[in-house]
């Protein structure tokens, strides 16, 4: 059912197994019929792990989201609460008992001390039969891909000093390590990677003496604080799968399109039935096409997308070939995977014919003229028009904190006066509640008033080649064909790690905030991977506060890169993007 | 060797032999005569209470506890009241059941652990008898009382009290009765007469007509099979569940026997059951035949899984039916290959020899049953006492085995077997050391410092030890200081933190917790502080350690919004307070107050920046609330952006232009804003006369853009001349003349430029237009 999981060097499908496997065991505790009342958020990750189905086939018969009030009539003897650790959702719960049903709490990814103290406060604690934790930390997201889906990791970390979601980090690579082995070395880069670190080798001196004796399947882990690289995620992805998360925005694998491109055209009907509904789907490596051109840069996806056309008409035209009816079976056991790749190549191309709608828009041109500038450090040091003329025309105001962040980064800080005119331009269009917001970008680093230092990013930008003059986007022979110039900073250190190492660049790595550092984890005897020539290495990249989509894209280019010598597995806190995550820093966020 | 088969007796197709476990160690006046006695299955301790009736304060009854082999284990008088059962749980721990329902618990040592009641109705009626059961839940205590009424506890660590029904019809006691547990329940099996009562009335099948009265029963180990003795000598044997009967033997003896018990191994040829009268035991199967033997004194049986255990005043022994590999390597004439392998032992004394010749047969199984048959030599051992069978210890497993010892405080022995069975430390040596850490930080006489120090040194390089437990059962204890010491070396920062709020270390309590790295953790401890500390020590221990302050701010900024500004102030936070403040203005009414307050804490901080905007914020509020008294324009909540556009909208020009100068809009953003808003409302005219008021900061190029926009070309083209001459192309191009467009880019010889114009054309375009433009284009690229 999840078989991209297990495509990938890492069968990250025991991961979910795993999970799975825990999932029932908990539902069959409560013996009997029972409803799931859901705390909203779970939907999505925990679609990553079961379908209905699943549930369905454990007796679970009603589903319902957690609000106030009592819970829905539903005639089944057992009623469970799928929830986060909040106080705010025990309250809820209190508010939904009633009897005479048994009731259970599955906490996630963690049962919490705090909560349970709630509940007693409420007088409802003895009312469950079961208090457990489900503990689901990361999700297999893709064949190479695991996240933890936790929106607001960012912003606890880097802005509110609450580092539960790093707590859960630990949890969770200790976890990993308890199905795939001890990860021997550990790289990291920044205060929180540090954090995750510390805690890792304590809870395995903890952990001494119960751990497994597996093969270790990792043999590098890097941890990397996105507050060492601010810089990447405000640029707009130019990569397909970027591009779709940039403009309609991905979520738990999911995307949801404009329906006027997927009507199915039938003759005679006329226009007249256009679909209201959003067009969902599901966006993973188990669609050939899709994982074929997810990681490309947008202008090379129209070639591919042709060539395939060809392809399977190609295909199809072979049935005029099939003769004998040995050679008609053979084609006809074919059409299911043929008509699937049709509909794939359909789907594909409405998508990318509104994403060009969209890509060849002056709006879209100048917007990345400006990025393009500020990355390779021109004027950034002045107020720009652009940015002026976008706040004057009330654009929305994420896009103006995208842009005026990314200066600011680009240029280690903004003069004050450029800063103020900025902020004040901003207050004064905006509002001036969004006095809160500027404050939370200049407490987490992304805006900030320029000190007596000079200005190092150029130093960065040229001893990390952070921008390729000459990037091909159609036979991309390095990085920065994701932003088509700009390669990533963070996948920039994780390639340079691997070759030559970091010792090459201590000198940019001071500059970078935070500590970098090395931890070895002592194997048993025995366990120690012998490497047969030739063979890869395997590194799991753990991005602590997000990654985007383009920077994924890269790390695959640089698994598949013929004598790289290295196969990249992500993890990460939540698959981000420019507007999404500055949406998640804003105090009173606005519809963008 | 020759003569193991002399002591075998054949019953039906099966033998039974009865060896000797072990003369026992102990030295008793009277044999077992006027006792009462328990001894624990699995080749558990065996308790004895002599005299039980005795009640003068003088003379009072003497409890005993011993091992299997009769070695003492503790001795001490009964003190309190008079006691009908004796039984021992899972945990070897003792039960001693009184007569007026008081369950008392022993540990092995004979050390008094707690105790129960089996309910209050018990008092007068007084136990007539109990019985103690093992089930898959626990220990489980049957009493019956002198009013022929059951109660029923089926895990005496979960105390559930069941009071079971009156036997319908019952005059006086029930003749006999059984425990047995049945669809995860546990039930009372009652005979009386030849009826037997479960919850229904109920007959076995096929019971012989010549019995009148059911006068003992037993339930096998495993609660499958029930045998019942009746009055007229039959012995019924059957499945528990009176589905099925097995067997039934004559035995021609009518009087009721003293003790009864299942004897019968896993995958038994046949049931069996022994039956103890006064002086000889008689063993009955499914034959006719029986086997007799006779008995030295008082005995009792103890039913095991595979067998039944036989204890008189002076041995020890086991009654069992020979086991098939054992039947299989010594019956006379055996031509199994077991038989075979032991005569050529005999010949050449190589007992692993004829295995080398066998490549397809895994060693494994060899192996590990030789370590077995060593573990069980270990423990059979007399100083020990544990007299297990090998199919007894693969169903209780090493595990529990492990834990025996350790209750017994054989912690070297514990420790050599985990080694030599190569246990995970973790389940294996680091339980046993714990065991005897938390057994030595019971030694009072000892002083902390020396105690702690042994137990680091002997813990030191054991992996996954819990040193918090150990700790736990110093603090309980009363040994604080030690339980802190211990503490010390507990790896598990969040296993540490219970115990020290329970000591009240709670300062130490939340670095530990802040040091473990659980978030939950440290809320735990910060609201244990909330609850115990008056509220300024409170916020000091905090302003101590920022993540637990931190946190703490999270839970107020969801929970309790004034608190959270209290620790603003306390921490002169101005910044954060401001921020406070502007948050409260939105959603409370004193909107201006509450701004006021923001700006006085911005300037606190010297935060220039945030209080001149927040000022700026109170006069647009002050005039929108103006404006809306006075025109009944809703503007409160208008950023000033849309508060000036709004102005524009409805015709107030004035008004707008004053908040542009009062606000010093900058002049671009300004003519954008009004340019906007007029050609929203196609006032073209006034458009114009905006054009025409100054030179526009913006160019003209956006008036152009704009009337394209409201599909307007005539309005826009009055503007393109106007326009600069880099944005002239673009000016002619919006609004479709494509001529102009032509003209302005050749004559600026703009290659893109050109190109663009040339995009624009279409197979109707002109022919001579497009043919000037190739041409100029040319030349461009010449340049």
């Amino acid at each position: 059912m999840a078989a991209h999981l297990s495509y990938g060097r890492v069968n990250l499908n025991i991961l979910r197994e795993a999970a799975r496997k825990e999932l029932r065991e908990f539902l069959d505790k409560c013996a009997g019929s029972k409803a799931i009342v859901w705390d909203e958020y779970l939907t999505g990750p925990f679609g990553l792990i079961a379908q209905y189905s699943l549930l369905k086939e454990h007796e679970v018969e009603k589903m319902f989201t957690l609000k106030g009030g009592r819970v829905p009539p539903a005639d089944v003897k057992n009623i469970i609460f799928f929830v986060r650790p909040r106080l705010e959702l025990m309250d809820i719960i209190a508010e939904n008992l009633q009897p005479p049903r048994e009731f259970h709490i599955l906490f996630v990814p963690r049962r919490s001390l705090l909560c349970e103290q709630r509940l007693k406060e409420q007088g409802v604690l003895n009312s469950f039969t079961n208090i457990d934790e489900y503990i689901l930390d990361l999700i297999p997201y893709d064949g190479d891909l695991l996240s933890m889906e936790s929106e607001s990791a960012f912003r606890e970390c880097y802005l509110e000093n609450d580092q539960t979601s790093l707590y859960h980090t630990a949890k969770g690579l200790m976890t990993l390590q308890a199905l795939y082995g001890t990860i021997p070395q550990i790289f990291g880069k920044g205060e929180c990677a540090r954090h995750v670190a510390n805690m890792m080798l304590r809870m395995k001196r903890e952990f001494a003496g119960s751990q497994n004796q597996i093969l270790p399947v990792f043999d590098t882990l890097l941890l990397l604080d996105r507050n060492v690289d601010l810089l990447t995620p405000l640029a707009t992805q130019l990569t397909y799968e970027g591009l779709i998360d940039e403009i309609y925005g991905i979520t738990n694998g999911y995307v949801k399109l404009p329906p006027e491109k997927f009507a199915q055209k039938k003759p005679g009907e006329g226009g007249k039935d256009l679909p209201t509904e959003p067009k969902k789907l599901q966006l993973n490596s188990a669609e050939e096409l899709y994982a074929e051109i997810r990681d490309k840069n947008f202008n090379a996806v129209g070639a591919a997308l042709s060539k395939k056309a060809k392809i399977i008409s190609a295909a199809f035209e072979e049935r005029h070939n099939a003769k004998t009816v040995g050679e008609i079976k053979q084609f006809v056991s074919q059409l299911p995977h043929m008509q699937a790749a049709r509909n794939s190549l359909a789907n594909h191309t409405s998508i990318a014919e509104l994403i060009k709608d969209i890509t060849t828009s002056e709006v879209f041109f100048d917007n990345l003229t400006v990025e393009q500038e500020f990355m390779t450090g021109v004027d950034t040091d002045k107020v720009n028009t652009y940015i002026e003329d976008c706040i004057s025309r009330k654009d929305p105001l994420i896009k103006i904190l995208r842009l005026v962040c990314m200066q600011s980064v680009c240029n280690n800080g903004l003069k004050q006066k450029v800063l103020d005119h900025y902020k004040r331009e901003i207050l004064q269009t905006y509002g001036y509640e969004h006095i809160l917001t500027l404050n939370n970008l200049e407490k987490v680093g992304l805006l900030k008033p320029q000190t007596t230092t000079r200005n190092n990013y150029p130093t960065i930008r040229k001893t990390l080649k952070l921008w390729m003059e000459d990037a091909n986007e159609q036979n991309p022979n390095d990085i920065s064909y994701v932003y088509s110039g700009y390669a990533p900073l963070s996948v920039r250190l994780t390639q340079l790690l691997a070759r030559p190492g970091w010792r090459s660049i201590e000198e940019v790595l001071k500059m970078l905030p935070g500590p970098h550092f090395e931890e070895r984890q002592q194997l048993p005897t025995g366990l120690h991977k012998k490497r047969q020539q030739g063979e890869n290495r395997t590194t799991l990249v753990f991005f602590l506060g997000g990654v985007t989509y383009a920077e994924i894209a890269a790390l695959r280019f640089l698994s598949q890169m013929e004598d790289g010598g290295t196969e990249y597995v992500i993890a990460t806190t939540k698959l981000i993007n420019g507007t999404s995550w500055i949406k998640s820093l804003m105090d009173r966020p606005e519809p963008f | 060797m020759a003569f193991v088969t002399a002591n075998w007796n054949p019953l039906g197709e099966a033998f039974y032999r009865k060896i000797e476990l072990y003369e026992m160690g102990w030295n008793l006046k009277d044999g077992l005569r006027e006792c009462l006695v328990a001894a624990a299955p699995y080749g558990g301790p065996i308790a004895l209470l002599k005299e039980p009736q005795r009640r003068s304060p003088s003379v009072r009854p003497q409890l005993e506890i011993y091992s299997s082999s009769g070695v003492a284990m503790a001795s001490f008088p009964w003190k309190s009241g008079v006691v009908k059962q004796l039984g021992w749980t899972v945990c070897d721990d003792l039960l001693c059941i009184q007569e007026d329902g008081t369950v008392l618990i022993y540990d092995l040592f004979g050390n008094f652990k707690r105790h129960f009641s089996m309910g209050n109705e018990v008092g007068q009626s007084q136990v007539v008898e109990a019985k103690v059961f093992h089930s898959p839940y626990g220990t489980g205590v049957a009493i019956v009382t002198g009013a022929s009424r059951f109660t029923l506890a089926t895990n005496i660590d979960d105390l559930k009290l069941r009071r079971l029904p009156e036997v319908p019809g019952l005059q006086g006691a029930p003749t006999c009765w059984a425990v047995l547990t049945q669809d995860r329940q546990s039930k009372v099996l009652v005979a009386t007469g030849a009826d037997l009562f479960i919850l229904d009335y109920t007959s076995p099948p096929g019971l012989s007509p010549q019995a009148t009265s059911i006068v003992h029963m037993c339930v096998s180990f495993s609660y499958k099979y029930l045998a019942l003795f009746t009055d007229s000598g039959h012995l019924w044997m059957g499945t528990a569940n009176l589905k099925e009967k097995l067997s039934e033997v004559e035995t021609k003896v009518r009087n009721p026997p003293k003790q009864m018990a299942w004897c019968r191994r896993p995958k038994s040829q046949q049931p069996s059951v022994v039956i103890m009268w006064d002086g000889h035991i008689l063993v009955a199967g499914e034959c006719k035949n029986t086997i007799s033997y006779h008995l030295e004194g008082v005995s009792i049986l103890v039913p095991e899984l595979d067998g039944v255990r036989i204890i008189n005043g002076t041995h020890h022994e086991l009654l069992q039916e020979v086991p098939a590999s054992c039947e299989e390597i010594f019956k006379i004439a055996s031509m199994a290959p077991g038989a075979l392998l032991l005569e050529a032992h005999k010949e050449y004394e190589a007992a692993s020899f004829g295995k080398c010749f066998l490549s397809n047969f895994p060693p494994e199984p060899f192996v590990s049953m030789c370590r077995d048959l060593r573990v069980l030599n270990a423990v059979r051992d007399y100083t020990v006492g544990i007299p297990l069978t090998h199919t007894q210890f693969k169903q209780m497993t090493v595990q529990v085995l492990i834990d025996r010892l350790v209750y017994r405080k054989l912690y070297p022995l514990a420790i050599e077997i985990c080694r030599y069975l190569k246990t995970p430390e973790y389940q294996g040596v680091s339980r046993v050391l714990k065991h005897w850490a938390c057994c030595k930080v019971q030694q009072k006489e000892e002083a902390d410092e020396v105690i702690a120090r042994a137990i680091s040194l002997k813990l030191g390089e054991a992996a996954g030890i819990s040193y918090s437990e150990i700790a736990t059962k110093a603090y309980e204890c009363g040994r604080t200081e030690l339980a802190i010491k211990l503490l010390e070396f507990e790896p598990r920062s969040g296993e540490q933190v219970p115990l020290l709020l329970k000591m009240k270390r709670s300062q130490l309590a939340l670095s530990k917790a802040i040091e473990s790295g659980d978030t939950d953790l440290v809320y735990t401890v910060v609201t244990y502080l909330k609850n115990e500390m008056n509220r300024g020590d409170f916020f000091m221990t905090l302003r101590n350690q920022p993540v637990a302050l931190s946190l703490y701010r999270q839970f107020c900024k969801h929970q309790e919004q004034d608190t959270l500004k209290d620790l603003f102030n306390q921490d002169d936070d101005h910044q954060e307070l401001g921020n406070f403040y502007v948050k409260a203005s939105y959603k409370e009414k004193a909107q201006i107050g509450h701004l006021q307050s923001a700006v006085d804490e911005y300037n606190k901080a010297k935060n220039e920046f945030a209080a001149k905007a927040t000022e700026e914020e109170m006069r647009l509020l002050r005039f929108q609330k103006k404006l809306e008294e006075e025109k009944g324009e809703s503007l409160v909540g208008f950023s000033l952006h849309d508060t000036i556009r709004t102005l524009l909208a409805v015709g107030l020009h004035k008004h707008a232009e004053q908040l542009y100068k009062d606000f010093r809009v900058p002049d671009k953003r300004y003519w954008w804003l009004k340019l906007t808003a007029l050609a929203e409302k196609e006032d073209w005219e006034e458009i114009e006369k905006f054009a025409k008021s100054k030179k526009s900061p913006i160019g003209y190029l956006p008036f152009v853009e704009i009337c394209v926009k409201h599909h307007n070309k005539y309005e826009a083209k009055k503007y393109v001349s106007r326009v600069t001459p880099e944005q002239k192309v673009k000016a002619h191009l919006a609004v479709g003349d494509l001529e102009g467009a032509a003209d302005a880019a050749i004559e600026r010889r703009n290659d893109g430029e050109i190109s663009t114009v040339l995009s624009r054309c279409s197979p109707s375009t002109d022919r001579a237009l497009v043919e000037r433009l190739n041409r100029a284009k040319a030349t461009a690229a010449k340049k």
